[in-house]
């Protein structure tokens, strides 16, 4: 063995997140944090909400201090692409950088993240075209909007929406264009699309559902319009949020299972035995209790980049983590929060509770419930998320009532003392 | 220069330098005080920012809105008169708050 330590490949939220987690367990070797971008480690979430929307600045995005990074012996590196890695079967190996450094290891994690999917249709790649993945996406969409009076954002799930809400606040006259015959149909069920169709068409959003985009018109080298049909519909700028594809490419070249991501097993580790991924990279079993005998599942999410990235903590240290979080996911679209407690995939009941503008969608199986969908309700977000996290079950039928506190029908297991 | 003492759950105590405008979640994240853990980077979604104000003090801070005090009946451990979401409270001139944070935050 070496001294090179670790090298973390991706410095977003699951890489920090390990980083963090290694030295709060007391790994004692080096570690070394690699970033593509030019900036220190920033949070995501927030470019298509808070930072769009000018309510915080740039400085707020960023996780640690630099001495914090220094006072705990992580090495962060930015603006060094990786482009080529050569591995030993013991684990260890080198990193090549495009600069042409190099970062030699013991061990390997890739926390290399998602890339925004491109659309494929002419015109797609005239200025005025854009994407919103990182800061550098965000700081240009800052850059333009002021230019531009009518926006079409192309793709109706979390990151069309939220964008699409931020750009209607800063007053601009935006029009959204989705396939698919619902928003977000990916991840909620229809009464949660049917509400937020509503919250969004009120707050003035141009919604068309069932909508392909045909081409991208333009003139010279401005963005002019965007094809649907027969329809151009005028716009100054195109901001398209059409899903991610993971970064497997580096996995792919030293020889790692991928499959939708990085195959990793329950305690983050790739087909190699070694390697570590986590994140939206990763494609890992599905953690949920009475999910499907091998069913597997890529998350992109925050939440599991972090309990992810705990997970494989634990398994550099050689102690055998346990994945004990609750999935969980939030989205701030203008005035209207969704948050999401468990997965609601494969549900075969439904409890809706609307309240005063509020609406909570809880889903069951088997009579037992594995995930709810909460606009503007906090307390039955939470209440489902700790029962979720404790094992517990809210019976559905007095659910059924708005004015009952789930919280208060909550049955949680006798806690088990050995 | 304001400032930010935490103390956590054993009862040791930290005191940071805080800046102006950022709120007591981000100035403990930041410099990488355990017992905060701010899933949601600060946008009032997750609940794993809850701290124990003060006694003295809890009572001059800027009343919460209905969105934190919704979130704050799921917190991980129990939530009192002095519970707060760290992520809603900024930092001002001559602050010097004292909180404590709770056992586990999820």
């Amino acid at each position: 063995m070496t001294d090179h330590g670790l090298l973390i490949i991706g410095s977003s939220q699951a890489g920090v997140q390990l980083a963090v987690s290694l030295r709060a367990l007391g790994y004692p070797s080096p570690i070394t944090l690699l970033g593509e971008e030019n900036h220190r480690p920033y949070q995501r979430p927030a470019l298509s909400k808070e930072f769009l929307q000018d309510k915080i600045s740039k400085e707020s995005l960023i996780f640690r201090t630099e001495d914090y990074w220094t006072e705990h012996d992580i090495r962060v590196v930015p603006n060094e692409r990786i482009m080529r890695i050569d591995k030993d079967v013991d684990g260890s190996g080198v990193a090549h950088a495009r600069s042409g450094a190099e970062f030699p290891f013991d061990r390997l994690a890739l926390t290399v993240g998602a890339r925004a999917r491109r659309i494929m249709v002419p015109g797609a790649d005239l200025p005025g075209v854009l994407y919103l993945r990182n800061a550098d996406d965000a700081l240009e969409l800052k850059a333009r909007a002021p230019l531009a009076q009518n926006v079409v954002v192309v793709g109706g799930g979390f990151i069309g929406i939220e964008a699409a809400a931020s750009l209607r606040t800063l007053g601009k006259t935006v029009t959204l264009v989705e396939a698919g015959e619902r928003l977000v149909a990916r991840a909620v069920g229809r009464e949660t699309s049917e509400h937020l169709l509503r919250h969004h068409t009120e707050q003035g959003i141009d919604i068309r559902l069932g909508s392909g985009v045909e081409r991208i018109v333009g003139s010279g080298d401005t963005v002019t319009g965007v094809q649907i049909g027969d329809e151009v519909i005028p716009t100054d700028l195109v901001l398209v949020g059409v899903g991610v594809l993971p970064n497997t490419e580096l996995a792919q070249q030293i020889g790692l299972d991928c499959d939708n991501g990085i195959r990793v097993d329950d305690h983050a580790i790739a087909s190699d035995g070694t390697t570590i991924a986590v994140g939206d990279c990763a494609n890992l079993p599905n953690p949920v209790a009475g999910a499907p005998e091998g069913d597997r599942i890529r998350f992109e999410s925050v939440n599991n980049a972090i309990e992810q990235a705990k997970v494989a903590a634990y398994s550099l240290c050689g102690r055998v983590g346990e994945y004990a979080g609750v999935p969980w996911f939030w989205s701030n679209q203008g005035s209207l929060k969704l948050q999401i407690a468990g997965l609601s995939t494969g549900y075969d009941q439904t409890v809706v509770r609307r309240v005063d503008g509020k609406l909570s969608v809880l889903y069951y199986r088997n009579g037992h419930i594995i995930a709810a969908d909460c606009i503007n309700h906090p307390l039955d977000f939470m209440a489902v998320r700790t029962a979720l996290g404790k094992g517990g079950s809210v019976p559905a039928e007095p659910a059924g009532d708005p004015s009952t506190m789930l919280k208060s029908i909550t049955e949680l297991p006798e806690l088990q003392t050995t | 220069m304001p400032q930010i003492t935490y103390t956590d759950a054993d009862g040791e105590s930290r005191t940071i330098d805080a800046t102006v405008g950022d709120s007591v979640m981000e100035t403990a994240v930041r410099n990488g005080v355990p017992g905060i853990v701010a899933e949601c980077g600060g946008s009032l979604s997750c609940a794993t920012c809850h701290v124990y104000v003060d006694e003295n003090q809890v009572g001059d801070l800027p009343a919460m809105d209905e969105m934190e005090d919704e979130m704050l009946w799921g917190t991980a451990c129990e939530r009192t008169d002095q519970s707060r979401l760290s992520c809603q409270l900024k930092v001002t001139d001559e602050m010097d708050l004292h909180v404590t944070t709770p056992e586990t935050q999820v």
